[in-house]
Parts: structure tokens; sequence; C-alpha cells
């Protein structure tokens, strides 16, 4: 599934709204995500999945192509844990 | 158990789209979770979920392999499963890398 097939399946099941604006509140829903992780917070939904963040220290790393050494900085990267019910449904016993 | 008041939850997602979109907080609210729903349903029919400019959430199957537990040392076999994982966009990635 991608973006604009989750739009389509959105707005059949909401005929009362426009393409627009079935296409704004994906996009809220994504950007509050990214903001949120942004800031360091975490996202929780539960059944599907918490998103949160983890620290990488700096390393040093490898040009694969050229064998050169570089100089990896710190950073922060996202993370995704799926729920229970998401984890259960994919593996239905 | 206490939430920390750093967590968005399913209706900070939709108080957003109420106030921004000026639907009702039900309506809001149901939308959340269509969009969830919809996205649980496509990776139960094992399909990968892909968001351009947020990432992609992709299945994968692992083969049986033998673990431990690790307070008695005892081997056990790990079954079979499928597994989803998410893989940042670009763009994801730089924002949080920014904070």
């Amino acid at each position: 599934m991608i973006r604009s097939e989750l739009l389509q399946a959105l707005a059949k099941d909401n005929p009362d709204l426009r393409a627009e604006e079935v296409e704004q509140v994906v996009d809220i829903f994504f950007d509050e995500i990214t903001k949120r992780l942004a800031e360091g917070g975490r996202v929780e939904l539960r059944g599907f999945g918490a998103f949160s963040t983890r620290e990488r220290e700096a390393r040093t790393g490898r040009n694969p192509r050229t064998g050169e050494t570089v100089q990896v900085p710190a950073k922060r990267v996202p993370y995704f844990k799926p729920g229970k019910e998401m984890r259960e449904r994919l593996n239905p016993s | 158990m206490s939430r920390s008041v750093n967590t968005l939850t399913r209706a900070d997602l939709a108080e957003t789209i109420n106030r921004k979109m000026g639907f009702s907080r039900a309506e809001s609210l149901d939308l959340v979770e269509s969009i969830l729903a919809h996205m649980c349903d496509a990776m139960g029919d094992g399909e990968n979920v892909k968001i351009s400019g947020f990432g992609s959430f992709i299945l994968r199957d692992k083969k049986e392999r033998i673990g431990r537990n690790p307070k008695t040392g005892v081997e056990v076999p790990i079954t079979p499963r499928r597994v989803m994982t998410f893989r940042a966009s670009q763009l994801l990635k730089e924002r949080i890398a920014k904070g």
C-alpha cells in the first residue's frame, strides 16, 4: 500500500469529504508524528506501535567505495516498535 | 501507570485534526482510527506500507532459530515468524537528526 492508495481507501470510507480534505488529514497525521519525534518526544498508537528516537554515538566510518575514513557525528535516529496486537495479527496461530 | 506528558497519542492527533479542519471530535477520531486500520489491514494481508515523505513499514519473514533463556541458559527454539520493521524516509531522518 502506498500513500495514494491510503488516500483512496479513506475517501471511499468518507464520501462526504473532498479529496483535498482527505489529503490534509493524512498530512496532519504524519506531520504531527514527525514534529513530536523531531522534538525528542514519543508517539504511542496502541495496537499499532510506538515511535521514539534513539541516540547514536559519533563513530569513525569508512566510505565503502573509496576506503577513506570519515567521522560520523553523534545523531538521533527514529525507532519503531510494533504493538502487541499488530505482532499477533501478523502471526495468527 | 502514568503516561509521559511528552507522548503523542490518537487523542492528540484527533484534536489537531479537529482544530485544523473543523471536523467534530468524533469524526476526527474516526479518521485517525481509519488511517491506522487501513495500514493494519494492508499489513495483515502481507503488504508493505509506504508513505512517501515519512517512511515504509516492511514485513520480514524470520526463519526458526535457537534462542536461550538468559536467566536459566536453557535453549529453546524461536518459532518462525513475520515481523514488521520501519524504515524512516530520508526526510524524517533529517528532521530528527536536526532536532
